[in-house]
């Protein structure tokens, strides 16, 4: 282009006001744009934070539980059981009810009405069955307090507020006694070992976890190996056809449908057609097998590509057969990144609630769990139940099963990256 | 013997089957080594033979061992209630099911005792026909077992080819594993059309797509004023639009997209490295946290805000509580997705963009966002329809009131809340109440997968422009 048609034009005067303050405002809108990016991600930072700080420190004193001090005389008379009997059975059937009562009123006195946990018999039973000797003795015995006595020593109650749950007699009664030093507030060992209960001090996380355990058992039993094997051949195998195009749509799909559905597969299927019993962790462990498929078949898929072809060829060479070229070098190679993958499926699979909601787990369970077929609840249907609950003692043992709940899910998490790191190989 | 118990002496069975046979194979396999004649006459490796005579002794007598399981059920319960005298007989299905759990609780033990006498009968039957079934299958199933294994190490010889054989049979093995997903999306589909059209025999598809009132009572008695029940899903579509694809797309749409261009453009290698997990970490917490979280946390904060601003009728179940949470949850979405798209655009037109004096945050609103367009919307579809199917949030969040409204401190329901509320209790499954529930689930299953397989595509098409 020759000069002489260029239209004329001054050159910029990039030191003029104007242009100083354009690039002023340009630099300026980038400052705000870089901030506004490190804002979002802050923000996303902090309500982690919050979520898990809010959560934690309700949750902490879930594990704790208040205790009362009891002096109980095991009478006989009282308990209904012949003197000096040492007979585990007749022991067992003793009536410890008023037992308690005699010891409640002897003990804390005539207003001692909602200090005690209606199940603290059980500890004078185990007591009695642990040591025979004891019956006819006196014994200073720590008994689970109730909810309120509980909230109180944590100081969870407001005292000061117009509408709070616990009576001003309870109040009353829990300052004379924590005066009295017959109050200890220490690691709640309920919590750790029984399942649900209707009071919030005898409710235990226990149940449910084992529940999941059962349910997580199924799922790992049915959808790794099924998963493998698919990813095996729809990776190694299969030949491009309409047939193999129909199985990965459906796999894809699959991993994209909402938890719910399957779910309702569940519902409808299992228990519906085949009539399976409802609750049980078989049926759970059934419907998330269903839904981790997917997971595990497309992680598998990736994790047998990565394995270079030069492995496969080198077999072949040596004359390997195509199924012994699989299972003898490739998948060998390929299990740590499956691992990975399974494990991270079952993650998603515990934290799963609503297909398990849909197949009635959300039954109210007061046994732990003993077998695949027995009603069982898992931990997020726990948090759900829980959280459901209006009894203020409720609130904290849902955080402390969140927080039972996050721990299991970080340690499979961090298993996974264990393995990922360990033998992850680059060809 | 239970039959978990009969499954695992099968499973012996073919231990020893396998060992017999490698033993034998193994011997064969040295006399003609020692022998030094060809090696080519003996085919398969010793192994190949234990796996082949394992899987005859194995494959017919588990086969049997499943069916069995299956079936027997029906008929031992069927001789239960048999022995009822005909009158006192259950009627109903309900009844039914709650006679046989006594009965098999009893019978198994788990009960101390029946409240129902003629459970307590019936239990003697069904622990005497279970025992008897336990014992046949116990029979046939060895017996095929070994029938199997006898076959199998008759044809163990030097010229035996077992290997072509185990071979075929572990691709049948991957074939039938591959056609679980089939199985699996074939049982979807079969299971809500087949519940969706009994529901559409009660209540027309009309009605129920475009009906405004959603209550879905259903009678006690026949007679009963309003027994009918109302069956118009908008309300509910209204209520999961405007939670998951509404309020949850205005906190993740801007909070995923800015994270990500943060992220990829501007973070360094290090922050980068320590900021994705957090974004992770946000992905993995289960919903039913975040469904607490927002219950208790959120709920009440939006309600106490709603009040300040003079807002008179706020609900503590509010549709933005919800929403509000769930797109928390879906930013680590959002953001992955915007991430790979920014990533897949060109260096060269980044480049250029910055060669040219643009700023990077021009360079990013002029170039790579309009470039990387069509999959962030990609993305943020798939992130809608995560939404849209989510339960626990809005279940626990929500509320149950079918509002048609705009009013983000009102309470609003969506089909996951619904479909809950309506399978979940005592359920009779012929009545319109329980059977909307496989309709609604249709509903969202076909939407879920319009959206995720356009979306796919969307995303598909855009990655291979730039390839």
């Amino acid at each position: 282009m020759s000069s002489a048609t260029a239209p004329l034009r001054a050159p910029t005067d990039w030191n003029s006001a104007a242009m100083q303050a354009r690039i002023r405002n340009r630099y300026r809108s980038e400052r705000l744009f870089r901030l506004a990016g490190l804002a979002a991600l802050a923000l996303a930072g902090l309500f982690l934070a919050f979520l898990l700080v809010s959560i934690g420190s309700k949750g902490l004193t879930g594990f704790q539980r208040t205790d009362v001090k009891l002096t109980v005389a095991f009478d006989p008379a009282v308990l209904g059981v012949p003197a000096g009997t040492r007979q585990p059975a007749v022991l067992q059937s003793a009536n410890y009810q008023q037992l308690l009562d005699a010891a409640v009123a002897a003990s804390i006195g005539p207003d001692a009405d909602g200090i005690v946990s209606e199940g603290a018999w059980l500890k004078l039973r185990d007591a009695l069955t642990e040591n025979p000797a004891l019956l006819g003795m006196r014994a200073d015995l720590w008994v689970p307090a109730t909810s309120d006595v509980d909230l109180l020593a944590k100081g969870i109650v407001d005292r000061e507020a117009e509408m709070r749950s616990v009576s001003d007699r309870v109040i009353r009664e829990y300052d004379r006694l924590q005066a009295a030093g017959v109050l200890r507030t220490g690691l709640n060992t309920t919590f750790l070992s029984m399942a649900d209960s209707t009071d919030p001090e005898l409710a235990g996380i226990w149940g449910a976890a084992k529940g999941s355990l059962l349910t997580l058992f199924v799922t790992l039993l049915i959808s790794f190996p099924v998963g493998v094997l698919a990813a095996i051949y729809l990776e190694e195998y299969a030949t491009r056809n309409r047939f193999t195009d129909i199985i990965e749509v459906s796999i894809n799909n699959l991993a994209a449908v909402p938890s719910i559905i399957f779910g309702l597969l569940g519902l409808a299927v299992f228990l519906n057609f085949f009539g399976m019993s409802r609750s049980a962790p078989l049926v759970g462990g059934l419907t998330l097998a269903l839904m981790t498929l997917p997971v595990i078949v497309i992680s598998g898929r990736i994790a047998i590509k990565s394995v270079p072809p030069s492995i496969r060829d080198a077999a072949l060479g040596v004359g390997a057969s195509p199924v012994q070229v699989v299972f003898h070098h490739v998948l060998p190679l390929a299990l740590p990144g499956i691992l990975t993958g399974t494990i991270i499926g079952m993650a998603r699979a515990l934290g799963e609630t609503a297909p398990l909601l849909m197949i009635g787990m959300r039954a109210f369970v007061a046994d732990v769990p003993s077998g695949l077929a027995n009603p069982a609840t898992v931990l997020p249907v726990q948090i759900f139940l829980w959280s459901d609950d209006v009894q203020r003692g409720f609130v904290e043992k849902t955080s402390a099963a969140i927080i039972v709940l996050l721990v299991f899910l970080m340690l499979m998490n961090g298993i996974a990256i264990y393995l990922r790191n360990k033998f992850e190989r680059r060809w | 013997m239970t039959l978990s118990a009969i499954t695992l002496l099968i499973l012996g069975l073919g231990i020893v089957a396998y060992i017999a046979a490698r033993t034998r194979a193994a011997a064969f396999a040295t006399t003609h080594r020692a022998g030094s004649r060809e090696i080519g006459q003996v085919h398969s490796r010793p192994n190949q033979h234990g796996w082949f005579v394992a899987l005859w002794a194995l494959t017919p007598a588990l086969l049997l061992v499943a069916i069995w399981s299956v079936v027997d059920q029906g008929v031992i319960d069927a001789r239960a209630i048999e022995s009822v005298p005909a009158a006192q007989r259950p009627t109903t299905d309900l009844d039914r099911q709650a006679f046989l759990n006594e009965v098999r609780g009893v019978a198994t033990g788990e009960l101390q005792a029946a409240f129902d006498p003629n459970a307590e009968r019936a239990a003697v039957v069904w622990r005497g026909a279970k025992n008897f079934s336990n014992l046949v299958v116990l029979g046939l199933a060895a017996a095929l077992a070994l029938a199997g294994a006898a076959y199998g190490l008759t044809r163990v010889r030097p010229d035996f080819r077992a290997r072509p054989r185990v071979e075929r049979f572990v691709m049948a093995l991957l074939v039938l594993a591959s056609l679980v997903a089939i199985a699996t999306t074939i049982g979807i589909v079969g299971s809500l059309l087949f519940e969706s059209w009994r529901f559409f025999t009660m209540v027309s598809p009309v009605e129920f797509l475009t009906g405004t009132v959603w209550s879905p009572q259903t009678a006690i008695r026949a007679d009963q004023i309003g027994s009918s029940g109302a069956f118009g899903a908008v309300p509910l579509f209204w209520g999961t639009i405007f939670i998951g694809a509404i309020i949850a797309m205005i906190v993740a749409i801007p909070l995923g997209l800015m994270s990500a261009i943060y992220l990829t453009q501007y973070a360094r290698p290090n922050t980068r490295r320590t900021m994705k997990p957090l974004l992770e970490v946000l992905a993995g917490v289960p919903t039913v946290v975040y469904g607490y979280f927002a219950a208790l946390t959120v709920a009440p904060a939006v309600r106490d805000f709603a009040l300040s601003i003079g807002i008179e009728n706020a609900s503590s179940e509010s549709a933005l509580a919800a929403g509000l949470v769930m797109g928390i949850m879906i930013i680590p979405f959002v953001s992955s997705m915007a991430d790979d798209s920014i990533n897949a655009v060109p260096q060269a037109m980044r480049d250029g963009s910055l060669a040219m004096g643009a700023t990077t945050s021009e360079t990013i609103r002029r170039v790579l966002i309009p470039a990387a367009l069509p999959g962030i919307v990609g993305g943020v579809l798939l992130a809608v329809s995560r939404a849209i199917g989510e339960t626990m949030i809005v279940v626990m969040a929500a509320g149950l009131a079918a509002n048609l409204t705009a009013n983000p401190f009102e309470s609003v329901t969506t089909v996951t809340t619904q479909i809950v509320q309506l399978l979940t209790g005592d359920q009779e499954f012929d009545s319109p109440k329980t059977l909307s529930a496989f309709a609604l689930g249709l509903v969202l299953f076909v939407v879920t997968l319009i959206l995720n397989i356009y979306a796919l595509r969307v995303v598909k098409r855009y990655r291979e422009a730039y390839e």
